[in-house]
């Protein structure tokens, strides 16, 4: 048996400076900072996020550094290798390959971004709306987006394209058009689970609306899934705006994205390598890094979901 | 089970009803008619359009063409005087469909076997080598390992033909090209679905009472790894049918896809459109199958989704 030498001391409560022994001394990590720390640790993830940054940069300190206008044509320089006139050398028309290399990176970019921007709106308010509401409601839109998300997206995008006035904000309609099922089935599964939090019960006991609830505190507890979804969704939009391109279907002369590019060197590949070299290596680079900052951001998020 | 197919097999209708409703409205949108350009007298004009029922109001239109597609007819088309959309699809699809199952078994082989090696000797230098090749596949369009290839090997080493559809010299390059992508995408989900698989409990039973190695990673891993990425086939054969719009007309392979650019091109909107509704069913149709494979093969999902 164990013998129990007990005081009456013993039973008086403990003085305050014990209890500041509890107390916390480390600076307080908010979500973002403890996310942005284990993103830090991830090497791939901050090599891809500082390439996109070197990239970013250049498609919009490029064409204005250059002497040339993307659509000025050099008659004398046609066809031309890199040189000191021009960095990247010349296209078929003579056109500065450097001014035109990152003007169509700042398109591919603006395209990719801004597509996975619209898909996220849309795809945030509907698939909120839906989870929020269940029942009919949720049946009926659900039922929307099963059968959009059974039409192959680029055919329509084809279709389109084909008979709308070509143009920047073509595209990205078309890509949207059919592209935020995907997001919105995502955040309705997510508010799917968080609807049955306590926090929300709480909101909807002090008479919080529907609308003040989806906005305030479901949506914003999304955010972190619905931010590395976004990320893998630009590289699919660049991909596809570079296929299309690729076919024909891309942004109209004389405005070049990083597809028509590739496209237009294709023709000449045989003769001047360098010109479909140059846009298709940044092509690889763009897609590779946001790649890799979608799957370190994914890490960072939830290391449950490590692969 | 039977209402599961009946349920998949409704929304596969519906979407295909929606895909070639919006076809039909951008159909009517577009000004002019087919014979709106070429230099006719009215009466000519009149008859013709009386012919293709052109005169009738919109929604007969609507329904008449509802009820061609019923029986399987697309139109004419514009450019090619006379011909039949149908007819252009019956002489093209063949070899888009050889092009499409040769990339795509090359993929589904390649991209396994990557995936399940990977995963068996994970952090040696061949997983790694795998983890590269998968990266390559993911970020690189398939028209520039198309170029790349046909550079290299076509141009400069002469080792294989840059282009052109004759013997099977001339199917590696198309097949490589097209199926490096969805080669990559198997071959990262296959190993991450072989490295769940092999910390279960059963893997460990299994060694337990003694199997081989062999037997316990084709018996037990490989069997169960293998069921999620039957999910993935469904957009990946979406993923090589819209490739071969690219890489047959890249390689001058005479398929479907490359017509279905020309079509783009020449603004031959019949012609587009029949193949676009050709090609949505087909890929809505491989959808559906995938989707009763993965039904039948797992009976856990069956449960699932039947609920749902």
């Amino acid at each position: 048996m164990l013998e129990m030498n007990l005081k009456p001391s013993d039973f008086e409560p403990i003085s305050l400076d014990q209890r500041e022994g509890e107390a916390i001394t480390r600076p307080h990590i908010s979500y973002w900072q403890d996310v942005w720390m284990r993103f830090k640790k991830n090497r791939l993830a901050l090599t891809g996020l500082t390439v996109l940054a070197i990239l970013t940069f250049m498609a919009i300190i490029g064409p204005i550094i250059s002497p040339w206008d993307y659509r000025e044509c050099d008659y004398n320089h046609i066809n031309e290798f890199i040189s000191a006139r021009h960095w990247f050398g010349t296209d078929y028309l003579g056109r500065d390959m450097f001014t035109r290399l990152w003007f169509g990176t700042r398109i591919s970019i603006f395209i990719g971004i801004t597509a996975a921007l619209l898909d996220l709106c849309i795809g945030v308010v509907w698939g909120g709306i839906s989870g929020y509401f269940g029942g009919l409601v949720d049946d009926i839109m659900m039922r929307i987006v099963d059968i959009l998300y059974g039409i192959p997206y680029l055919l329509v995008v084809i279709l389109l394209l084909v008979v709308m006035e070509p143009g920047l904000w073509t595209i990205i309609l078309a890509m949207s058009l059919t592209g935020w099922t995907g997001m919105a089935r995502l955040v309705r599964g997510q508010i799917l689970q968080l609807k049955e939090m306590e926090y929300v019960l709480a909101a909807r006991s002090v008479g919080a609306s529907p609308r003040r609830i989806i906005a305030r505190h479901l949506v914003p507890n999304t955010m972190g899934v619905v931010l590395v979804s976004l990320t893998m969704s630009i590289p699919g939009a660049i991909f596809g705006e570079a296929f299309l391109s690729f076919i024909g279907l891309g942004v109209p002369m004389p405005l070049a994205s990083l597809g028509t590019l590739a496209n237009e060197g294709y023709q000449v590949l045989l003769v001047y390598p360098h010109n479909v070299i140059i846009p298709a290596l940044t092509i690889i680079l763009l897609i590779l890094s946001f790649n890799f900052v979608g799957d370190g951001l994914r890490d960072a998020l939830d290391p449950r979901l490590r692969q | 089970m039977l209402r599961y197919i009946l349920r998949r097999f409704g929304f596969m209708v519906l979407s295909l009803w929606v895909i070639v409703t919006i076809t039909f409205i951008l159909m009517n949108v577009v000004p002019g008619n087919p014979f709106s350009s070429a230099k006719l007298t009215p009466q000519v004009l009149k008859q013709l359009e009386r012919k293709y029922n052109l005169d009738r109001p919109k929604w007969e239109q609507y329904l008449t063409y509802l009820k061609n597609l019923l029986r399987f007819d697309l139109g004419i088309s514009i450019r090619e005087r006379g011909r039949s959309v149908n007819s252009i699809i019956k002489s093209c699809f063949p070899v888009s469909l050889v092009v499409g199952i040769e990339a795509l078994c090359f993929a589904v082989t390649t991209g396994l076997a990557l995936g399940i090696i990977a995963a068996l000797y994970r952090g040696r230098t061949i997983d790694y080598i795998a983890i590269i090749i998968a990266i390559i596949g993911v970020s690189v369009p398939n028209f520039v390992v198309a170029s790349t290839l046909q550079y290299i090997l076509g141009a400069k080493l002469k080792i294989l033909p840059i282009a052109r559809w004759e013997g099977p010299k001339y199917h590696i390059l198309p097949a490589f090209s097209l199926g490096l992508g969805t080669l990559a995408t198997m071959a990262r989900m296959m190993r991450s679905s072989m490295l769940e698989v092999v910390n279960q409990d059963y893997i460990r039973t299994a060694k337990a009472k003694g199997l081989s190695p062999v037997q316990v990673t084709w018996r037990h891993c490989i069997r169960n790894a293998i069921l999620p990425i039957v999910t993935i086939l469904g957009p990946l054969i979406a993923n090589i049918t819209t490739g071969t719009l690219v890489v047959e007309r890249m390689f001058g392979i005479p398929g479907l896809g490359r017509y279905f650019v020309e079509s783009i091109y020449n603004r031959d909107y019949p012609l587009i459109m029949g193949t676009t509704v050709f090609y949505a069913a087909i890929l809505l149709l491989m959808t559906f199958l995938v989707d009763i494979t993965y039904a039948i093969v797992d009976p856990r999902i069956r449960l699932v989704k039947g609920r749902d």
